[in-house]
Parts: structure tokens; sequence; C-alpha cells
């Protein structure tokens, strides 16, 4: 997207958009706000809604509901009519007709010259390694096509991540391919060697010898690694007087401080939901971001595991600005500011009796929920857990220790052990300490390894200026971005899956990071880089990482060890001990203002406030140049291609503005522009801005997309802040969130859901007001399964929506990114969606998520109506869908009661980038221009492990095939398997009294079926 | 007014229209047999290689298994075309310094892999798989023809999907007992279909109706 096209980035001017004014997929969403509000108040029979569009009825909202695709998704608006759309098309069909006729072109092979031991060519190798972000990582495996890495799996040996995968590390590999990644080494933009480099940087260092290293600053983000943590050690013995800073925007900054308070030293805060019966959240999306959220979703989901007799839940309580997919599972969910997670924490630690210095907390919405919490964790002694979020102001951590420590959770739900960190410093402090070096400019060499400081440090620092001040930068990194550009040199640094190195999950569980491809790029690592600094030139990343652990292990046998940490993706005895931490007494009387977060008479005298959190797609920045990510719809706004000021209904309404509007936001003296999102369950009087935009130097993809929110943010509140200014300042914004897309019909029977004790009274409580058809009701012809009847169950009740199974699909899939404008014609193609549904009031719905693939329908109205027989039933159950025979009629779709099919109305998949050749999976076909595609049950791993049985003379074991949505789900909450066979758990779940059919009174008979979303609130809150 | 037309006309016009359905049969059937020629599906055409690899030599003269050089054929869906490797693992030996074979010998010094034409080639949204033909029980000879007698590599059937399914239908004219997958120049039994069907059931050979699912060969 070029600058013109932003808003954003304009001083002045109404951005006017040509499909706003004619095509209007979604005609304007003008909302009478309290026309909705009297909307519910009468529609009892409209128990869910998708949006306030849907709520409102508005006709665009009608009219997407009725449609397969967005009214005009088949208009080629780049012409002027219908009519040249379809003569193009016309003449391009004559022309694939003719080219039928054409002999295939020469292909060559080119084999191994030496083939590598164990490789066969056509399987796929998994190797073991991890991604590491921030204080935490993930283990994986990766799938490798003949030495092309193409696809990530969790590692279900390491115990962070037991088999799960989070959105990041899917999409990583799409990053690593990124044609966008620096491919050069420059100094001050000229390419130069790395040569020329280390003649520079050793002359550099030979004066930083003789001065101690006095003017040598490193400036790196959270170093978990211990490889790399040992050589910055090692430099800063040998260069005394040299510094290291650390810097990590969406870093570990409060919990860090709140453990200082609490306990008077860095502690390092893990769970174990398994033993936890009622949880309390403040504000943490425990469930879907931070480290250690793959094991805490999958512990807490094997909690609510509710099947036939066995009814036990736990309980969750959450108090969150903003709902996130943990928000979705809760309990009870009650929107508060930010602001006031803390009041109520203080309140809730005041009643449950833990040291809060005699203070309690101001009054918010939450006090009516304080008597009952505070007795449920009470009457759980032991079994309850108090979760802060990342965050919360250090107050809030340290009131959590509290709670933890006077509710016996200590060494029970809640652990402690030594910091992950490497040196697990102030980071605010750190750089501040930096910044203060600069200004005295008695910097000579500032090494900066990874991050992106110049786009993110805090506002006020003005680094991008102080940055300056030093004598000779260097920069390494993944892209040539806001911080390159402002340093003499500028090195490649190499990916993730192309080094060796190392790092630590959340709970201290070490990986030893194996290369899946050399670099692509000629990047170096860190660990290369700072072996250059002292001399030794020809360490590769191996030597370097390998000698340190040879120097770690004891045993005897260092060279199997190591194979074996390698293999295995763990290294053995490394997970962080638990130890015990009490609360110092007294840390609430002695707690200073800067860690805590003042309550505002009112909100109306000190303005909004102002809640930053990273982007849930592109996190602090560094994932804004990914297409994946990019495209992904976030959980729950369904929001993509952009970052917007998220506003509750009834604030958007006392400001005047409604979703597309542009408002000038300014605090504390700094301005901005951003476009308007409202969301129901957003707590009112309060902003949310997700850092990560706005970036002006991240590659095709991703610059100058949405507004740079850390063009507001100062280190004293890193998090959220009042005195927020909002002023309307244009309308119209083409903001795309695909919430009403591919809509269902509301009314109908969607989502099915229960309380826990109406189940435990009736278990069939979710069938009382649905009849099936009958099976036999139908014209079509039957189908007999003799082997396998391939079936899917998604459990409602542990899905999160945290989307990581559409990323997942779209990179086993080889689905193609189409870009905003397209998405925003409805033409996106994601195999998977994840629906969300509210539920009751807008201020505070309940909010439901539905991962919808396709349905594999017994009865499948696509089949029908394919005259090319493009899409017809397999003996195994599925609707088969076979891109060669596509002629792209459409009616499939058109047929299709559940919209999961896509067409590619352009050509969307890039068939020139060669690097992104690299990543398909080369057991999917990739579609061209014309083609209908949609969800196979991964058709190719489900015939890969066939061969394999079928080679070894046996069935399919259950469990062999994982979807590749099943595979990386971290709650386990879709289950595929074949339902002929009564003891796999996807015919379990298919038994279970909760399982219904999406429509199902369209006697489609799907084969993906949903267990009813069940929840456990205590029957003392009412709502 | 005078006629703007000629009475013949009339007879053009039916010829005209008429015609039009003949021809168009015809050049139907025109397009129909190009696509099942030889020259669209490069059938029976010997296509130049950058070594004029004999497998008569190999294979009939010498009598070395398929699978000394086609090593993953029993475990992948690529029969593996050989590294360089497995040449120079008898040329290093023997025919050391023919000027034929210094492409090889070249490719083994520098590292560069030697760039054959695919003889087989099947479109890219077909997903053969070599390991569960030869499991089970069709031999080589089968889709590749007699290998043993080209001196030089050519394409022995058409490859095309109605050629496909002719066996996908039918397996048991065409399936042999495994110990004669790798034989050139088997002869079937005369009760070949019986002993088709006894090996369909032993071999646990799935049912036409799966082999002929669209999944089958397209995904």
């Amino acid at each position: 997207m070029s600058e013109a096209h932003n808003p954003l980035n304009r001083e002045t001017g109404q951005h006017h958009d040509r499909h706003q004014d004619e095509a209007a997929p979604q005609a304007p969403r003008k909302l009478d706000l309290p026309g909705v509000r009297a909307l519910l108040e009468k529609s009892h029979g409209r128990e869910y809604w998708r949006s306030l569009e849907d709520l409102a009825q508005t006709d665009a909202f009608q009219d997407l509901m009725h449609r397969e695709f967005p009214r005009y998704a088949s208009e080629w608006e780049d012409g002027d009519s219908r009519r040249n759309f379809i003569k193009l098309m016309g003449a391009s069909l004559a022309l694939a007709g003719l080219t039928a006729c054409t002999r295939q072109p020469t292909e060559l092979i080119n084999p191994y010259v030496r083939q590598p031991e164990e490789l066969v060519p056509g399987r796929p190798m998994f190797f073991a390694t991890a991604m590491p972000l921030g204080a935490g990582s993930t283990g994986l495996l990766v799938e490798s096509h003949e030495g092309r890495p193409t696809k990530v799996e969790g590692n279900p040996d390491h115990p962070a991540t037991l088999g799960a995968c989070d959105v990041y590390a899917q999409a990583s590999v799409l990053g690593l391919y990124d044609p966008d990644r620096s491919q050069a080494l420059s100094l001050e933009g000229e390419i130069r060697s790395w040569g020329a480099f280390l003649g520079a940087v050793q002359q550099a260092m030979t004066q930083q010898k003789a001065k101690r290293g006095a003017g040598l600053r490193i400036l790196t983000e959270t170093v978990t690694s211990p490889t790399l943590a040992n050589q910055l050690k090692e430099m800063l013995a040998a260069f005394p007087s040299a510094k290291w800073h650390q810097w990590e925007p969406a870093g570990a900054h409060s919990s860090g401080a709140g453990a200082r308070l609490a306990f008077g030293q860095p502690v390092n805060t893990i769970y174990d939901l398994r033993g936890a019966d009622v949880i309390v959240s403040l504000d943490a999306d425990f469930l879907s971001s931070g480290p250690g959220s793959l094991q805490y979703a999958r512990q807490f989901s094997a909690r609510r595991r509710v099947r036939g007799e066995q009814t036990g839940m736990n309980r969750l309580y959450m108090v969150e600005p903003m709902p996130t997919p943990t928000g979705t599972k809760a309990d009870h969910r009650l929107p508060l500011r930010a602001g006031d997670v803390e009041q109520f924490a203080w309140s809730l630690a005041a009643a449950l009796g833990a040291d809060t210095g005699g203070r309690k907390g101001a009054s918010t919405a939450a006090d009516k929920w304080i008597a009952p919490v505070a007795r449920d964790l009470q009457q759980h002694k032991g079994a309850s857990l108090v979760i802060a979020g990342e965050q919360q102001s250090p107050a809030v951590h340290a009131l959590a220790h509290s709670m933890n420590a006077a509710l016996g959770n200590a060494g029970k739900t809640v652990l402690y052990t030594d910091p992950v960190e490497a040196d697990p410093v102030d980071q605010v402090a750190s750089l501040y300490d930096l910044v203060k070096d600069l200004d005295a400019g008695t910097v000579d060499l500032l090494l900066i390894l990874g991050g992106n400081p110049a786009y993110n440090a805090p506002v006020e620092l003005g680094f991008r200026d102080r940055l300056k001040k030093a004598a000779l930068r260097v920069h390494l990194s993944l892209d040539e971005d806001e911080t390159s550009e402002l340093c003499h040199w500028h090195l490649p640094m190499s990916h993730y899956l192309e080094t060796w190195s190392d790092c630590r999950a959340h709970d201290g569980v070490t990986t030893i990071m194996q290369p899946l491809i050399a670099p692509l790029y000629a990047g170096k690592s860190a660990h290369e880089v700072l072996t250059m600094l002292t001399g030794q030139l020809e360490r590769t990343s191996y030597q370097i990482v390998k000698d340190y652990w040879a120097t770690q292990h004891t045993g005897a046998d260092f060279e199997a060890w190591w194979r074996k940490a390698v293999h295995d993706g763990v290294v053995p005895d490394t997970a962080l001990r638990a130890r015990s931490a009490t609360p110092r007494t007294g840390w609430a009387a002695s707690l200073t203002q800067s860690l805590t977060q003042s309550a505002p008479q009112s909100s109306h005298a000190q303005g909004l406030e102002v809640v930053f959190r990273p982007d849930p797609a592109v996190y602090d920045g560094r994932f804004t140049n990914n297409g994946w990510l990019q495209e992904w719809p976030r959980p729950i706004t369904q929001l993509t291609w952009d970052n917007a000021a998220i506003f509750s209904p009834k604030t958007a309404q006392e400001k005047g503005v409604v979703t597309t509007d542009l408002v000038e936001i300014a605090y504390r003296g700094y301005k901005m522009r951003a476009p308007v999102f409202i969301q129901p369950g957003h707590a009112d009087g309060s902003v949310t801005v997700h850092l990560g935009y706005g970036r002006t130097r991240a590659g095709h993809v991703g610059t100058r997309i949405g507004f740079n929110a850390y063009g507001m943010r100062t280190s004293t509140a890193l998090w959220q802040d009042y005195g927020l200014d909002v002023r309307k300042a244009g309308s119209d914004y083409l903001l795309v969130s695909i919430q009403d897309y591919h809509a269902l019909d509301t009314g109908r029977h969607t989502i099915e859901k229960a309380d826990i004790a109406e189940y435990r009274k009736n278990p069939n409580v979710i069938h009382e007001d649905f009849e099936s058809p009958p099976p036999g009701l139908t014209l079509y012809p039957g189908f007999k399964y003799d082997n396998y009847a391939w079936g899917m169950a998604i459990d409602l009740t542990a899905c999160t929506g945290c989307g990581a199974c559409v990323v997942a699909c779209q990179a086993e899939n080889n689905i193609a990114v189409v870009g905003k404008e397209e998405v925003h014609h409805g033409r996106h193609m994601h195999w998977l969606r994840v629906d969300s549904y509210y539920h009751g009031d807008i201020a505070d719905p309940k909010i439901y998520n539905q991962p919808v693939p396709c349905m594999q329908c017994e009865n499948a109205p696509c089949e029908l109506v394919c005259p090319v027989q493009a899409t017809s039933h397999s003996s195994e159950g599925l609707n088969d869908m076979v891109y060669n025979r596509c002629v792209g009629t459409r009616y499939c779709s058109n047929n299709c009661p559940y919209k999961v099919r896509r067409f590619n109305f352009f050509l969307y998949s890039d068939w020139n980038t060669p690097q992104l050749k690299l990543q398909r999976n080369p057991d999917v076909s990739v579609r061209s221009r014309g083609v209908m595609e949609k969800c196979t049950y991964c058709v190719q791993r489900i015939n890969k492990a066939k061969i394999d049985a079928e080679r070894e003379d046996r069935k399919v074991r259950d469990g062999e095939i994982l979807t590749a949505c099943q595979a990386t789900c971290p709650t386990e909450a879709i289950i595929f398997g074949n339902i002929n066979d009564p003891n796999s758990r996807v015919a379990g779940m298919k038994a279970e009294k909760t399982n219904y059919g999406l429509l199902a009174d369209l006697n489609t008979r799907p084969r993906t079926t949903y267990l009813a979303a069940l929840r456990n609130p205590n029957p003392e809150i009412e709502g | 007014m005078a006629q703007i037309f000629h009475h013949s006309a009339n007879t053009f016009s039916r010829i005209t229209i008429y015609g039009a359905v003949f021809a168009i049969a015809f050049l139907t059937w025109c397009f129909a047999t190009l696509d099942r020629s030889g020259y669209e599906t490069r059938q029976g055409e010997v296509r130049e290689q950058p070594i004029p690899f004999s497998h008569v030599h190999h294979v009939a003269d010498d009598g070395i298994d398929c699978r000394y050089c086609h090593t993953t054929v029993e475990t992948s869906n690529t029969a593996n075309i050989p590294p360089t490797k497995t040449c120079m693992n008898c040329h290093s030996e023997i025919w050391s310094t023919a000027p034929m074979l210094e492409p090889v010998r070249e490719s083994f010094r520098s590292g560069t892999s030697i760039s054959w034409t695919r003889v087989h080639d099947l479109p890219d949204y077909v997903y053969f798989n070599h390991s569960i033909h030869v499991n089970k029980g069709v031999g080589c000879e089968t889709c590749h023809g007699r290998v043993d007698k080209m001196p030089l590599m050519y394409q022995q059937n058409s490859l095309q999907m109605q050629w496909c399914l002719d066996c996908h239908r039918n397996p048991e004219r065409n399936v042999r007992p495994r110990s004669e997958v790798f034989t050139m120049g088997y002869q079937p039994p005369e009760d070949q279909e019986a002993m088709g069907r006894r090996l369909i059931a032993e071999y646990k050979i799935q049912d036409a109706r799966t082999l002929t699912s669209c999944n089958t060969c397209h995904r």
C-alpha cells in the first residue's frame, strides 16, 4: 500500500473510497446506537448476533447474509463494467481451452550428487527446534521437504508446547522466505562485504580495548539464550567498562517489577492450571498470548472436558478492558477499564485478607463481584489461582502474589522459579541509562543485536534522534527497518530457522535450535557477530553453541548427549526448579506511585483511558511484513490488515463516532489519527490501541499501514493511562473486519450452549428446542462406507478462538494472501474461519467462538450442482474438490449453506517470486485463477497415512492423522478421525449428548459437528 | 424492390447451418484425436538426455535390479532418480575414462547435479505414489513397459487419466504377485483375472469406488 492510499498518514483531507461509494459491499455502517439498544430490549427471540449491524438488521448485513460472497465480489472494479469483465474472462476461457492442447513443457530432474543419509525424496523429515519470542519460546517440529522448511508443528515432547503451536510460529515460515528480508550487508545504504565490516569494526574494537570498552554499548532484546548470555558476559568481562542494555517493547516489564515489588528480587511466575478449580484473571489473556500460553491453554481446557458422566469444570472469572480469547472462555467476564482492574485487585485482595497495607480499591463496576468471587476463592484454597495480566501495573502483579499466598496456592497452582531471562533488568531503566550515555557523547560503538528501537522505544526518549549521537552504529536485523536506516552498518540477520542457537521457554526448558536451511541471504546470527567483534572470525554458530554446551555438560559422552538434546528439541533437566517465594510483609505500604495506577476521580474529569496492547497479529511490529498474519482475522474483532482505536458502543456513542470513522486521538501532547472500531464487550471509557503498525520501513506488505501507537507510548505508561482525548476527524476509512462476511443466519441453529448445571440436570438440554431430521429423510442416494469414514468434532467449550488453526491451515494448504482491498470485497481465501457470536447485552455480551471448516456434508448441496463434477463425494465421505476440473461456475459456493467455499477471483497465488515457491507444500496443488477451493480435511495427510498403513498391512490408527488445524490447536478442541471406528476419539465425541450439527435442520448431515459450549457460572452472580 | 439475395442463398444457408454441426463435430474430433495422440502425450518419444543412459545395458545385460538405483520406489511417492554417487559406485572402476561418461564425473567433481529430462511427466495436479503401487503388486513393467528393451528411455503408455482409470477400475487385469513386481518380461498366467481377484483380496487392494475417488490422485 502506498502512502497516498493511507489516510492515516495525511495531515488533512478526507479519505474517499471509491468502493464505499458505489459498490458498497457494506453499505455505510451508520448505526443508531439507541436504536440498537431498543432492538435488543425487545428482540428476545434472537439469541445470538454477530455484530451491531446484525443486531440492527441493517440492509447491508442482510445482504451479506443472504449471499455467499458479498454482492460485488465478482465485479472487476478496475475496468468499467461487468461486461468488460465477462469479455476478458471469455477470452481467457477460450485460451484455457487451447492450452489444454499444448504439450507439457519439458521438466528437468536434478538429483542429488551425494544423497544425504536418511533422506528419502518425497517424504518430509521433521527437525526439532524452537522459536524464541520475548521471554519465552515455542518448541517446534519443522517439516522439511528436501531441505525446504515448509511447515511448523508444535513439538509434542516439549513440555511448554505439547504439540500445539501459536500463530506467530505458524506464520514464521513465511517470514523465513520473505523476499523483503534484507539480502545484503550495507554501510549507509551501500552494499558492502562482511570483510569490509570486519575491518571497520575491528578498528573500533581495538580502540575500545584501550579504553576497557568505555565507549562500547550493546543493545539487545530480552535474552533467554544461554549461549548468547554467556557470550555477552565474556564480552563484558573482556571490556569491563562496556555496557549491555535490553529493550523489548512488549516484554515482561510489569511482571518483573511486580516480582521485585512483592519479593524484593526477580522471580519468574508460572502456573499449573491442572489443580486450579477457580481462576481469577486480572486482564490476563493467559490462554492465547504470552509465554506459556500453549501449556496453560492445554491444562485449562483439560479441566473443562465434559464427557458423559464426567461433568467437572473449573471456573474462570475475568476482568479486562478489551475482549480477548481468554475472556470468551470466562464463565464470568466483566469489561473493566484497565486502570479499574487494579482497583478491583486491591478490593479483592482486601476481601481475601491478603496483605494490602490496609488499602482498598476505589469503587468499580465489579464491586458486586468482590464478595462472591472472594467466597469462591476461599472455598478452594490451594486449588484456586489469581493471574495478573502482563500489561497490568506492577502493583497488580504484587497483589496477585499476595492473594495467591493468602489462598495457599503458592507451590500448588502457582510456582515460582528463578528468572528465565539471562539478565532480568528493568528494561526502561536500562534504556534510559543508554540514552544518558548517548547524550553525554560517550558511546563510540553501539551494537544493536536484533530489535527495532528507533521504531518502538518509548516516545519521550526521542530515540531516533538520540541514536545518532553514537559515533559508530551497527544494527543486526532481519529487515532493513527504521533502526537500520539510522545506523551506519546494517547486517542481515539469519532467521531462527537458519541458525544454530538456543532459547528457553517460560518454565526454563531449553531447546538447542538447529537450522533447517542454510541462510538464504548470507545472514549471520547474533552469536557470530559477537565473535567477530572479538576477532574470532571463522567460528560458526554451530561451533559457538556446541562449545558452550560442552562446557555445561558434566557427564561422560558429550557427543551422544548433544545429539540427543538436539534431536529431542529439549535439553534434559533444564526446567527451572520451583522455589519458595513469599511476598515481603509491608510491600504494599512501601509501594511507590510509579508502580501503581492511580484511580481517576471520574472518567470524564481525566478523559478517556488509553490502553496499549501488542497486536494479536503483528505483535510488537516485528511481524508487520508477514502477509499471513496481516490477513489473519484477529480474534473477536475479525479485523484484518489494520489496527484501530477500539471503543465500546457506549463510548463511541458519547464521542459521536462509528466504526470506519477517523478520529484524532491526543494524549500527553502526542496526536495521531486512527480509524474507529466499535467492539461490543469493550470497557466503557477506555480505548484500546494495538502496537506494531504505522511502520515506515517494513517491506512491501507492511509499510505504512495502520497507525503507529508507539508514537504516544511513554515509559511511565507503557500499557495504560488516563487522559486520552478523542476528536472526530473524518469518516469512511477502509477498515476491514470480516465479521459479517460469510455470515450465517444467527436466528438458526449456529451456536448451542448450556450451563453445566443445566447439563447435569438434563444432558439432552441442547437438543430440547430442536429436533434433527430423521436420517432417512432424503432423496439423495445413500452412501455406504465399508472402510473409513472421516469426520471431525469441534469442542466449543474448549475453543478459545485464538485463530492458530487459521494460519496453520493457510501454511499447510498453500492458501494465498489477497490483500486488504480484496478482503474488503469478500475475496479472502481462508478455508477455515473462526466465527464469533455474541449473546446478550451489547455492553457486556457473552462471546462464543466457532471454527468453521468445510462440513463435508453427507447430503452435500455443493456436489449436485457442479456441472463438471469437480466436487464429488469420495468413498470415505469427503466432499472432494478437484481443482483441475473446476471451471469456476461458483454454483457450489452459491449452494453451500455454510459459506465455506472460496473462489480465486484473480490470480492470488504468487507464481513468480522464487523464494515463496520454496515455502509451498508439495503435496497440495497451488490454485490458479478461476478455481474454487475449500477445506478437504487435509486430504494429503489422510492419503499419506493411508498409504503408510497399507504398506504395513494395517488400518490407520486413531490419532495417526492430525489435520493441520487439529495439530496446532492448543486446547485440543478439534478432533479428527474415523467415525466408522466406535473406539476413535472423534466417534466418542460424536456420541456425546452435547454433539450437534451446524444448521442441522437443513438435513445436510454435516461430518463436522460441534460439542455445545458449556459454561460453569457461579450461581451467586447474576448474568 | 429487387431481391437482395439470390434464390441459391437458401441452399447455401441450409448447407451452412447443417454443415456447421458436422464442422463442429469434426473439429471436436480433431481436438480429441490430437489430445490423445503421441504428439500430445509424448508417448513413445525418446527424450534427449545429457548422457545416453541405456536401460538395456544396465537392466538386461548387467542384470541390475531396479531398486539398486531407484531406491525409494518401495517407500516414497517418487522412485528416486539416483544421485551421481550411485553411478560412480561402478563407474569409478569400470569405464572410468569413457568420454561418454564425462558429465557423470564432472558432476561428481563439481557437486552439480546432472540435469536429466523427465520422461514420465504427470501433470502437477496428479499425486502419484510409487510405493503403494509397487506394494500392491503393480509391476514396474505394467506402466513403464519393457524398460530392459529400451536403449534410450521413452514413455510406453499415454499416462492419461483414462489409462490410469482402466486399471483403477479393474485392477485384477494387471496385478501380479509381489515377487514379480520388478520382473521384466513377466508372463501373466492364463487365468490372470482369477489370480488378480485372489491377489486383490490377499493384498487388500481397495475397491474400485475408493480407487476412483477423486482424492486418490488429485488434491
